[in-house]
């Protein structure tokens, strides 16, 4: 008894992440429309959320007044300034760890060790140590992107195809031609997506150390609005932080999409 | 373009009771073979006998337990490299182009930039490359990709090239292929080399000597000479089928009884 011949059944679809445009847009949008509607109609009360229309006017009004970049400005030096020399001596001791094992087994405890503290915490100490202004600030961002640098670093290092600096040693190429033009581009990769995490938890320690001692500063503006609980110049801080944390991101998608061309 | 004569100078290699063991497990026991200069000896064996273990320690890049592999004769002038590897895994860098992954092997040696440029041209031509020097190593296929790696190994101009299963990697037909090509290379410029393969079709068509290893530990079971000139070898060949099978019968209980082996631990 034969039955009648029947397409087989696909089953090989899903697993495969798609690039949908605009969904993440929408979905902010639908977010907003909501609250908005939801404050207006009175089911939202404005001691629970403000008004999105009435942020977005704080934040024009802010633009308009100059005060934006006043807060602004200095926010994005500390974190420019913070965040390099926590990053570059991250890299550096990373890379030091990965290559040298005397580095390593001196060094992978003490990070293990930093990593954990809260480094808001130290904030006081720093204070003491580097003084009330920019220099607590700096050395604050530093502190806690260095230690997620290291980490990354060095597990980007480890992973480096050790058959190709077997190469480089079979051509006698010298240590130094290894390390620049082997094992750096080869951990490139694993830094970059170190960095995002770094530059992230740059951010937070930023608005916290703006929050402990800033006239200027979105951390400082968030602070002021919140102790009046003024919920829209609050909502309006909260906005300039998640722009920046997209901004941040952005820079770095393009740093791995100019650096990175040659991954397939 | 004058070529220069690349390779096979003159440099004999000679591996003296060479033995090595990685603690307690012996893999190479007694080895003792001569590798004459413009001869291409192809080492054959078992899986895990230690045939890449031998020839890492031929080109240095591991120490031996006991026993010493010694090099005699002159380097050619213009030798950069005299042992000089061409890897299963291609160990391409991703980051550089085909002409840059040349360049690389190049950078640490005092060549003005218009001959490091004439080097690479060279072995760009005679890999039949020179279309795709820029062309990323992710862009190429694994035929491509292993010819630029012979392409490279060629450019320091080598005394002895030693090749780690060059062709495992690949298909059938592209083997096929890429081993007509280094028959060519070797018809226009006889070059010294150590070919390891477990293939034994690839040992008797580009094999002077071949050298059959036991199962661990690896000891010479036995070294063939076959005296057909390289480019008469075709497949089809009894003589060559005949060497094969002889391969084969000498390799099979040695085979069997590795793959019945447990890894060690």
């Amino acid at each position: 008894m034969h039955d009648a011949p029947r397409p087989v059944p696909f089953r090989g679809g899903g697993f495969r992440p798609q690039r949908l445009r605009g969904v993440g847009v929408a979905v902010f949008v639908v977010l907003i429309l909501l609250i908005e509607w939801g404050t207006r109609a009175g089911w939202i009360s404005s001691l629970t959320l403000p008004r999105p229309s009435d942020v977005v006017a704080t934040l024009v009004q802010l633009w308009k007044s100059g005060l934006f970049f006043q807060h602004v400005t200095p926010s994005l030096t500390r974190l420019a300034v913070g965040s390099a020399m926590g990053v570059l001596a991250g890299v550096a001791v990373g890379v030091m760890i990965g290559l040298f094992s005397l580095a390593r087994a001196g060094l992978v405890p003490l990070v293990a060790a930093l990593f954990p503290i809260p480094k808001i915490a130290l904030l006081p100490l720093f204070v003491i140590w580097f003084g009330i202004d920019e220099g607590s600030k700096y050395a604050l961002i530093a502190l806690g992107t260095f230690t997620p640098t290291v980490v990354a670093t060095f597990g980007a290092v480890d992973n480096v195809d050790r058959t190709l600096v077997r190469m480089g040693q079979s051509f006698g190429l010298r240590w130094w031609s290894i390390v620049r033009k082997i094992v750096l581009p080869g951990a490139l990769p694993g830094i970059l997506s170190g960095l995002r995490i770094s530059l992230s938890i740059g951010i937070i320690l930023l608005v916290a150390a703006e929050m402990l001692g800033a006239q200027y500063g979105i951390g400082a503006y968030i602070l002021e609005a919140g102790s009046l609980y003024d919920l829209e110049r609050l909502f309006a801080g909260v906005v300039i932080l998640s722009s920046l944390g997209v901004l941040v991101s952005w820079l770095i998608a393009q740093l791995e999409k100019r650096l990175l061309i040659w991954r397939s | 373009m004058a070529h220069p004569t690349i390779l096979g100078a003159g440099m004999d290699l000679k591996i003296e009771q060479l033995s090595h063991s990685y603690d307690t497990v012996n893999v190479l026991s007694d080895i003792s073979l001569q590798v004459p200069s413009g001869q291409i000896m192809c080492v054959v064996g078992p899986s895990g006998c230690g045939k890449s273990t031998l020839l890492r320690m031929i080109g240095g890049l591991e120490r031996p337990s006991a026993g010493q592999v010694l090099q005699s004769g002159d380097v050619p002038p213009d030798c950069l490299n005299p042992l000089t590897f061409v890897f299963q895994d291609f160990a391409l860098l991703p980051w550089r182009s085909v002409a840059g992954n040349i360049e690389l092997v190049l950078e640490d040696h005092p060549l003005d930039g218009a001959a490091r440029a004439a080097r690479v041209a060279d072995v760009l031509a005679r890999t039949n490359l020179s279309d795709f020097a820029k062309a990323l190593p992710r862009q190429l296929s694994g035929g491509m990709k292993q010819r630029v790696a012979i392409a490279r190994a060629m450019a320091v101009h080598p005394a002895v090239m030693l090749m780690d299963e060059p062709l495992s990697a690949l298909d059938a037909q592209t083997r096929e292929l890429l081993i007509d090509d280094l028959v060519g290379l070797w018809m226009r410029a006889p070059f010294t080399a150590v070919y390891v393969t477990h293939n034994l079709a690839e040992a008797v068509r580009l094999g002077h000597q071949i050298v059959v290893l036991s199962r661990r530990p690896g000891r010479v079971r036995e070294v063939m000479h076959l005296s057909t000139p390289l480019d008469q070898r075709s497949m089809a060949d009894p003589g060559l089928q005949a060497a094969q099978e002889r391969l084969w019968a000498l390799m099979r209980d040695e085979a069997l009884a590795a793959d019945k082996e447990l890894a060690h631990a």
